[in-house]
Parts: structure tokens; sequence; C-alpha cells
């Protein structure tokens, strides 16, 4: 079963980021390295990233007979996807445990979802 | 046969919880649990009276539950093709030694109080699964529509399902929290029945009072090591005791000091107090609860309340103030050292929770006790105001007029005579 675990980005208001460049301090970074070697080591890894600022996004509409691209993020909103794991686990006690790690390394909340599973 | 109907209700009560449990267990989802359940009940009530009361109640509703569920799965068959896929998971090696017993009904009270799903879900589908409600009966409780608690039950299934919450016991780490997470629901539940809010409701449901006492005796038995599910048992036996004495035959609210201790229940108070002394003994550090079972078994211990030794409750306030710092406890604190230090040195720690207070009931209420006993008859009937303008529950209500219009009775010299009106 996998989860798509999500960091909770923050903006300020006027939608500045929190933190200026890229999302984590020089000891987040090293917090959530550690934290990603763990993941590795007990196979729960599957994927993960940091995203750039919302500003950098494109959006991309190609549903009707005219493609559209569009600058910026879809949604303008105070809190923004700011990076995420995708998590192989048994059940949800064992995410929801990385998790907690996962939120104190990257010093931010993070919220946990499953992917559809049909 | 009415003993055959006897016997439904009683098997009811004591196996709904272990055959939900167990065909959770078996078939790993929670929806054809409790459908089979019901349906084994039913069954019950129309077979019992003919065919006579099984010799094992358990066994046969069990049985005929997995009959019903499996019945149910060869009817959906492609349906069970995909619920297999998304079965529940449980541990299936040996119990680990986690107290004396462990039992299915534990998965199912800590599935259905999982810190994953809201409140209210959590409430409304241990009320179902556990606690064998039907739906209607919930939604009557918390006066809410049916269809609201139908809703919060299909979703919190429904969630359980997707996220995969693990029907199992939790991790020795995370028992605690998990526990103290069961015990917040039961007292929820306890609380809403007594002191149940709205306007055109019973100030006390007994239906809800008695329901999380026997979900929390439940617990108990199940987690006999744990000293917070004695306390809580023991807190809500000590509460539940003083029911018959606490709202009047005019349906008005008796404070502690005013109650006829005679018609305290006997029986619940001897349980409570030795709960309490089995905590007592145990001699470990005492959790929230434990502490506030102490506190209501020095409130029942006296024949009148002038008997009540509040050095003693002030000195489990002292405790429990380290554990919690709820401005709501630091209040009742006050409220007890008022009786040792007096009303004016209570008011002033009272009137430092005006900020973190202001809209509880019980603030303005405690104030405007205090303002009466010190005099102060205008600025206690103005805190009466306040608190009776925020009391939701109508007993309670009903007490506070009281007590504010005798401030102005004409001849009430306690208040009356010094206030300037």
């Amino acid at each position: 079963m996998q989860y798509l675990v999500s960091v909770i980005e923050q903006f300020l208001p006027g939608g500045v980021r929190e933190k200026e460049t890229g999302s984590a301090t020089a000891s987040e970074a090293a917090a959530i390295d550690k934290f990603n070697d763990q993941l590795i080591a007990e196979g729960y890894w599957v994927f993960a990233g940091g995203l750039d600022s919302p500003s950098t996004a494109t959006v991309i509409d190609n549903r009707g007979d005219e493609l559209a691209f569009t600058d910026g993020p879809f949604l303008e909103s105070k809190e923004h996807l700011g990076g995420f794991w995708i998590i192989e686990a048994p059940d949800l006690d064992v995410v929801l445990g990385l998790a907690a790690q996962g939120s104190k390394a990257c010093n931010r909340r993070i919220e946990v979802r499953p992917f559809l599973s049909m | 046969m009415p003993d055959a109907q006897q016997a439904v209700t009683r098997a009811h009560r004591d196996e709904w919880a272990r055959v939900v449990a167990s065909l959770t267990k078996r078939f790993g989802d929670l929806d054809v649990a409790e459908e089979a359940a019901a349906e084994a009940f039913a069954t019950a009530v129309a077979r019992w009276p003919v065919a006579g009361v099984p010799p094992n109640r358990g066994a046969w509703l069990t049985t005929t539950a997995y009959r019903k569920a499996i019945d149910r799965i060869r009817r959906d068959q492609k349906r069970y093709d995909k619920q297999k896929e998304a079965q529940l998971l449980y541990d299936d090696e040996p119990p680990k030694p986690l107290g004396a017993i462990h039992d299915d009904r534990l998965r199912l009270i800590f599935t259905c109080c999982h810190p994953a799903l809201a409140m209210d879900a959590r409430v409304a589908l241990t009320l179902r699964m556990v606690g064998g409600l039907t739906v209607p009966e919930i939604a009557r409780a918390f006066v809410v529509q049916e269809s609201t608690i139908g809703q919060r039950i299909t979703r919190a299934k429904a969630k359980i399902k997707a996220a995969r919450i693990p029907y199992r016991m939790p991790s020795t780490t995370d028992l605690p929290a998990r526990v103290s997470g069961v015990l917040a629901v039961l007292f929820l539940v306890f609380n809403e029945g007594y002191l149940a809010t709205g306007s055109d409701t019973d100030p006390v449901r007994n239906d809800l009072t008695a329901e999380a006492i026997r979900l929390t005796r439940l617990l108990r038995e199940l987690m006999p090591q744990d000293g917070e599910a004695a306390g809580l048992l023991a807190l809500m036996l000590l509460i539940e005791a003083r029911r018959a004495a606490r709202v009047s035959a005019s349906g008005e609210l008796v404070p502690l000091g005013e109650q006829d201790r005679g018609a305290w229940d006997a029986g619940l108070i001897t349980e409570g107090h030795q709960l309490v002394r089995e905590r007592l003994a145990a001699g470990v550090a005492p959790g929230r609860y434990q502490l506030l079972a102490a506190i209501n078994a020095v409130h029942t211990s006296g024949r009148d309340i002038r008997d009540t030794d509040w050095s003693q409750v002030v000195a489990l306030y002292d405790q429990l103030v380290r554990l919690d710092r709820s401005p709501i406890i630091a209040l009742n604190r006050a409220i007890a050292v008022a009786e040792i230090d007096g009303p004016e040195v209570a008011l002033g720690t009272v009137d430092h929770l005006a900020g973190t207070l202001a809209g509880y009931h019980a603030y303005h209420a405690a104030r405007a006790d205090l303002l009466r006993r010190l005099g102060r008859g205008q600025e206690s009937r103005a805190a009466y105001d306040e608190a009776i303008e925020l009391a939701g529950n109508t007993a309670e209500s009903a007490y506070l007029t009281r007590r504010r219009d005798q401030l102005f009775r004409p001849g009430n010299a306690a208040a009356g005579a010094l206030d300037a009106d």
C-alpha cells in the first residue's frame, strides 16, 4: 500500500515563502537527509522530492480544441505543497509513525493520504 | 414469551461487541460485520421465542452471523473480490503479554477510536460497533439528524478501509496515547449524558451515561492493568451515584452541598471508592482520571458537605494542575480553595481566568457565587446573568436563575440587603 506524504508549506501574507529559497534551512535539510536514509534502510522509501515555489508553476489545459499554458499555480492559497514522499507501508499506523518523524525532520506540518487502490 | 425477549436483549448487551469483533477479524470488513451481526440478532428475535433460547447464546449468534456474512458475500461475490484486496489488516502473531486478556473487542475499540478519525466520528462509530446502539438511538441521544450520524459512520468506515487503519492492538510505544484517546471518547459520551446540552432535552440522559459506564467497564475488563481506565470508571461511577439527587423534582440542578445524600446510590459509591483505593495501593503516579476520581471520592465520603476534607481536595487539584494546564481545572481548584482560604482569595484566582473562560458558563457561575458570598450583590447578579445566558443545560439554567433571583428577594439579608438595588 502506498501513501502520499505531503509537506505543507506556509506562505506569508503577500505570497512570500516563509523560508527564502529552497524550502529548508541547513539543519532541516540535514534532518530530512537522515530521515530519508532511514526510510530507505527500512524499506519504506518509494520516492521523494522538494518542490520549488508555486510561482514557478505552469498550468496546462488541453481538454478542449486549443492547448493553453498559464503561468502560475492553479490555486492561490496560503498553503502549498512544498514537497512530498511516497511511502510504501502496510497500514496507516506505520505511516503515521513515519510522518510524525518526517514532520519533526522538516519542521513542517504533513498530510498523509492513501493512493487509490483499485 | 417474554423470557426469550429478555434473553435477546441481554445477549445484545453482552454479545454484540464480541460478535462484531470476531466477524471483523474473520472478514476484514466493518460493514460486513455490522450488517451480519444485526441480521443475527434480528434472527434471534424471531427464532428464540419459538425454538427456545439456545444454551450458548454467544456461540449461536456468532455462528448465525458468520452464515449471514457468507450469504451476503455469495450474493455479492464481485464486490467481495474487491473487498478481499482492501481487507482490514490485523496482527496474526500471537498476542504479546499486554495485560491478562487479549480480546478481539479491544482491537475493535482501538480501531473505532483511531486518532486519524474525527472525534464525532469516533464517538458515533464506537457507540454503533462496540456499544451496539442503532443509528436512530445515537441520533436521538445527541439530538442530531439520523442522516448526520449515518454519514459520520459511513465516512469513518470508508476512511478505515481506504487509508488502511489497522485492526490490531497499537504498538507498545503508541499504547498510552491510544488508550487515552479511547478514554476521551468514553468520557465525552458520559459527559454528554450527564450534562446534556439543548434547551428542549432532558437535563440528564441516562442512556448515554449508562452506555459510557458499560463501555468503560468493558475496557477495564480488557485492560485490567491500565490505571487510567480504572480511574475513569471510578470517576463515572461516583458521578453517576449522585444522579438521583442532582436534579430536583422541579427539574433544577441541585449543587453538591444541598443534595440529599441518602438518595445517592450507595452501591456505586462503594464500588467507586474501592477502585480509587485500588489505584492508590498500586503506588503508580496517578493520571488525570484517577485524580478526578480521587477528588470525587473525597466529595462522596462525608455524611454532610461540612465533613468534606477540602485540604485533601485542594492537594489533589494541585497534582492535577501539574498534569493538566486546562483553565477549567484551575477554575475548579479555585472553587475548592474558597472553602479553605475564603471567597476573596478564590475570586482573585478566578478573575485571572477571564481571558480563556469568558465564554464558559461555569466560570460566570463560580464568580457569581463567590461575589454573592462577598456581599457584592450587583456584580453577582451580572455574573449570574452571563452564566444563565451561556448555560446549555436546562436544569443548570433553572438553578442559576433561582440563585440570581434569590439575591434580590426582599428580606434576603444574606445578599439582597447589601445590594443597592
